[in-house]
């Protein structure tokens, strides 16, 4: 039998029992809340939800009663993937170097950065993006605010996240493998390339995958930045709105069945992630599986 | 073992989250009764206004609380309307479908349109603006501009700045060719004063402003009249926009109060410190 | 351990070891012109008085004061609920979910649900369920009960992954010294585990305190001093917004109030990592 915290026996007396339970509680209540925001977005949606309202095509244009939601499903995937793509190799090398190469301290004052830039509001990102982003995107292909600008201004905001997060995996498998290989003779980028990173990476995924989930639902500096033209971008330049920057315009102007758009606008955010999410941990579990586990 | 337990949970969070509920019910009751408040909700344009003449209004009013909370002014209506607030505030006049409100206007603001500070074209005809809102007009060039493509900065839908712009202009939203859609009116500014070849419209105060202190923006006439908030308190700035404060019914004593004292000549200084037009200024 | 000495890593270390530091000084480019500019622009604000009153004029004059309190007050109850509840699932995922179960992945699912769900619908969920349902208004109460349910997964994830940092030989030793789990868990997991602990503050802490969408909603708009957690109360994200994007002229002290927001974050890291080191040294 594989040994793993869960089957470890311990004495198991009163006080035990009310952990488990205090446990299982705070469990409960994390499934509940999403429950509850799931149920919470499906009424608020219903009405259009499940009749043919046609939300599945290209044109929004709520005045004339057109609520299509695909280009705007286009267009947050796309910008949160292109984010994804900019942020994570220099993602995975600054948590590697801040770590393995930096002298120590440089590595500590470079997390203790990373956890400040984590805490600046997106709207500073955004107005960032807006007067010194976009002014210069737009010398190059007009008019600047676009999918490549949201992209860019996203990557930056989930950039420290997450490189704190791949350290923290990286530091897990080094005080895991360090040692031997090191004996072996081996050079740290070998260590770090061929056991370290492999031995993250089932953390890692997860970490990338919030931080996908982050760049869908991110708001107020993609409103700021995009462009917000409901269209299929046909160029990396093109301007380009998302689902959550839709809600964000648009809400507080809304109502009747606009509002119900808007809300089914969020529902279907929701299960993309969920979507996404599932097809990711079927992969990952899979990687995981392919792996030598080396615990 | 384990499913048991998560049961035992499950059957536990209903009664906690209840008996929380009740806790914060009962206790939020307690501090409600605190003094007279009141509830404005609404545009988010007007809401900095409001904001000031509140402050003005509870230091005159010991023991008043006035709460100011922004959500746009489609959520003004429908909080007065569910009682979730006595006062909404909107920056529009009230549609014809809306005639369960009354509306007391506190304030005027005009839409101007804005360009770059660089843009040599000194003013642009209703048809111009027709044709480069409608993608018809894509080159500075055809309107006696720079060889450039026009950046067509737009509202998103519902905004009542666009509902206004549309209706002075009779355009209609699926005609429109937006290369840029904004939401609020800095935004629009900062949008235009970072790109040369950019046309906007936002509020004619805040244009005005901006541009006096330096930002590289330029407001146009439109149908000849000057873009200023001294046309719009004149009256003959054609598109203007009155700020409201509607509410349902009879309203209650704080709420009365507060709709006079919003009116009066007293908050003069502060509507203008907001750059919005005040009323008797006219 | 670490590698200290030199000599020991070969010569392609030192290359990776400059490219990567090349890497890292350039990404750190954009970011630090952007703090560099919240400099310039707000530092002139920035003054003792400008933190104790509260704003005048919509944000253009005046301080902060009622505002940073306001802030704080918000960001108690949102840990608050977090801390307890999040260390709770983890716990939960750590000691009593066997890896790979279908309750494991069930929850493991849910939580990156819930990372991934848009910061406005939470704004929504909360204003439609603190502030309307469960009648606490627009509310300190309701934003940092929203907040919480926000940063939830961002806490859990970070709680978990240093709880399972805990050597197994540990566990196996307190077993064998008959503690309970109750007492292995007290004295020696939760210390092992601090200074992740300590980080998933520092990063749930940090999201709440960005948080712009879900704050207009819930905690409202009032800059008034909060009195009690009933009262609505305007968080700093929301007052930067609000300076930004809806007050022209607001744009000095809507960088001097980004600059106190970051100094906060940074007192919230010192205080997250002195912490947790102290934790984790008691349990030696």
């Amino acid at each position: 039998m594989i040994l793993s915290p869960v089957n470890t026996s311990f004495r198991s007396p009163a006080a035990d029992r009310a952990l488990f339970r205090a446990l299982a509680f705070s469990a409960g209540a994390v499934a509940a809340i999403l429950a509850l925001i799931l149920l919470y977005l499906t009424l608020a949606s219903a009405s259009l939800l499940f009749v043919d309202a046609g939300l599945w095509q290209l044109r929004w244009q709520p005045s004339a009663g057109a609520y299509g939601l695909v280009a705007m499903l286009v267009g947050s995937v796309a910008v949160s993937l292109l984010a994804l793509l900019i942020a994570v190799p220099p993602g995975l090398v600054l948590a590697v170097w801040g770590r393995f190469f930096a002298p120590p301290w440089v590595g500590g004052l470079y997390r203790g950065a990373m956890g400040l830039l984590a805490s600046i509001p997106s709207v500073v990102y955004g107005f960032w993006g807006l007067v010194v982003l976009v002014p210069l995107l737009n010398r190059w292909a007009p008019p600047g605010a676009s999918l490549l600008a949201a992209a860019l201004v996203l990557a930056l905001m989930i950039l420290p996240i997450l490189v704190l997060q791949a350290d923290l995996a990286l530091d897990e498998a080094r005080r895991r493998h360090l040692a031997a290989a090191m004996a072996l003779g081996a050079s740290v980028s070998g260590t770090v390339r061929r056991v370290l990173l492999p031995t993250a990476a089932p953390q890692l995924v997860p970490a990338v995958l919030l931080q996908l989930g982050r760049a869908l639902g991110e708001t107020m500096a993609v409103l700021m930045v995009a462009g917000n033209v409901v269209q299929l971008p046909d160029a990396i330049t093109a301007p380009i709105r998302t689902l959550t920057a839709n809600i964000a315009l648009e809400m507080a102007y809304a109502s009747g069945e606009h509002q119900t758009a808007l809300f089914a606008s969020g529902w279907l955010l929701f299960v993309l992630v969920t979507l996404i999410m599932l097809g990711a941990r079927a992969v990952a579990r899979r990687a995981g599986e392919g792996r030598v586990d080396a615990h | 073992m384990l499913l048991r337990g998560i049961c035992d949970g499950l059957k536990r969070a209903p009664r906690l989250a209840g008996a929380i509920a009740m806790a914060a019910l009962i206790l939020s009751g307690c501090s409600r009764d605190a003094g007279d408040r009141l509830v404005i909700t609404g545009s988010s344009t007007i809401a900095p206004l409001v904001t000031v003449i509140a402050q003005a209004f509870e230091s005159a009013h010991p023991g008043v609380k006035i709460d100011v909370q922004a959500g746009g002014s489609s959520r003004g209506i429908a909080d007065v309307r569910q009682g979730l607030a006595e006062l909404g505030m909107v920056s529009r006049a009230l549609k014809p479908e809306e005639g369960d409100l009354a509306a007391a206007t506190i304030a005027q603001d005009g839409i101007a349109m804005i360009v770059h500070r660089d843009n040599p074209v000194g003013a642009l005809t209703g048809g111009q603006i027709v044709a480069i809102y409608t993608g018809k007009v894509r080159n500075w060039q055809e309107v006696g501009g720079p060889d450039a493509p026009i950046t067509v900065v737009n509202k998103a839908e519902g905004r009542s700045t666009l509902e206004l712009f549309l209706s002075h202009f009779k355009l209609d939203t699926p005609a429109i060719r937006a290369d840029v859609v904004i939401g609020d009116n800095q935004q629009g500014i900062k949008t235009v004063a970072g790109n040369p070849q950019a046309i906007g419209y936002v509020s004619v105060g805040t244009a005005e402003f901006e541009a006096r202190r330096g930002t590289p923006i330029r407001l146009l006439p439109l149908d000849g009249v000057e873009a200023s908030t001294a046309h719009v308190a004149r009256g003959d700035f054609p598109l203007s926009r009155p700020l409201n404060l509607v509410h349902r019914g009879e309203p209650g004593r704080v709420a009365r109060e507060f709709l006079a004292f919003a009116a009066s000549p007293e908050v003069h200084d502060l509507v203008t410190g907001q750059y919005f037009v005040p009323l008797a200024g006219r | 351990m670490r590698i200290e000495t030199l000599d020991h890593a070969s010569r392609s270390d030192r290359l990776h070891a400059r490219w990567m530091g090349l890497v890292a000084v350039l990404t750190l480019l954009v970011p630090v012109l952007l703090v560099g500019e919240l400099l310039a622009d707000g530092l002139p604000a920035l003054t003792t008085d400008f933190l104790l009153s509260a704003p005048a004029d919509a944000g253009r004059s005046g301080g902060i004061g009622s505002v940073l309190v306001s802030t704080l007050w918000v960001l108690a109850v949102c840990l608050g609920v977090v801390l307890p509840l999040g260390l709770g699932c983890a716990l939960f995922l750590v000691e009593h979910v066997r890896a790979g179960s279908r309750l494991e992945r069930g929850l493991q699912l849910a939580l990156d649900i819930l990372g991934g769900v848009p910061s406005i619908v939470f704004g929504l969920f909360g204003n439609r369920f603190f502030a309307v349902e469960l009648g606490l208004g627009f509310s300190i109460l309701s934003g940092g009960l929203t907040l919480a349910c926000m940063v939830l997964p961002l806490f859990i994830r970070a709680a978990e992954q240093s709880l399972r940092q805990c050597p197994v030989g540990y566990r196996q030793a307190a077993a064998a010294l008959a503690l309970s789990r109750w007492g292995f868990v007290r004295r020696i997991l939760l210390p092992t585990a601090a200074p992740g602990i300590a980080l998933g503050v520092v990063l749930a802490s940090g999201r709440a305190l960005a948080e712009t969408a879900v704050l207009l909603f819930t905690a409202g708009y009032v800059t008034r001093w909060p009195e009690s957690w009933f009262n609505s109360g305007r968080t700093l994200a929301v007052h930067i917004y609000d300076l930004a994007m809806n007050v022209s002229g607001g744009g000095t002290n809507a960088a001097a109030t980004a600059l106190v927001l970051l100094v906060l974050a940074i007192g919230i890291q010192v205080l997250a990592a002195i912490v947790g080191r102290i934790s984790k040294g008691a349990s030696q």
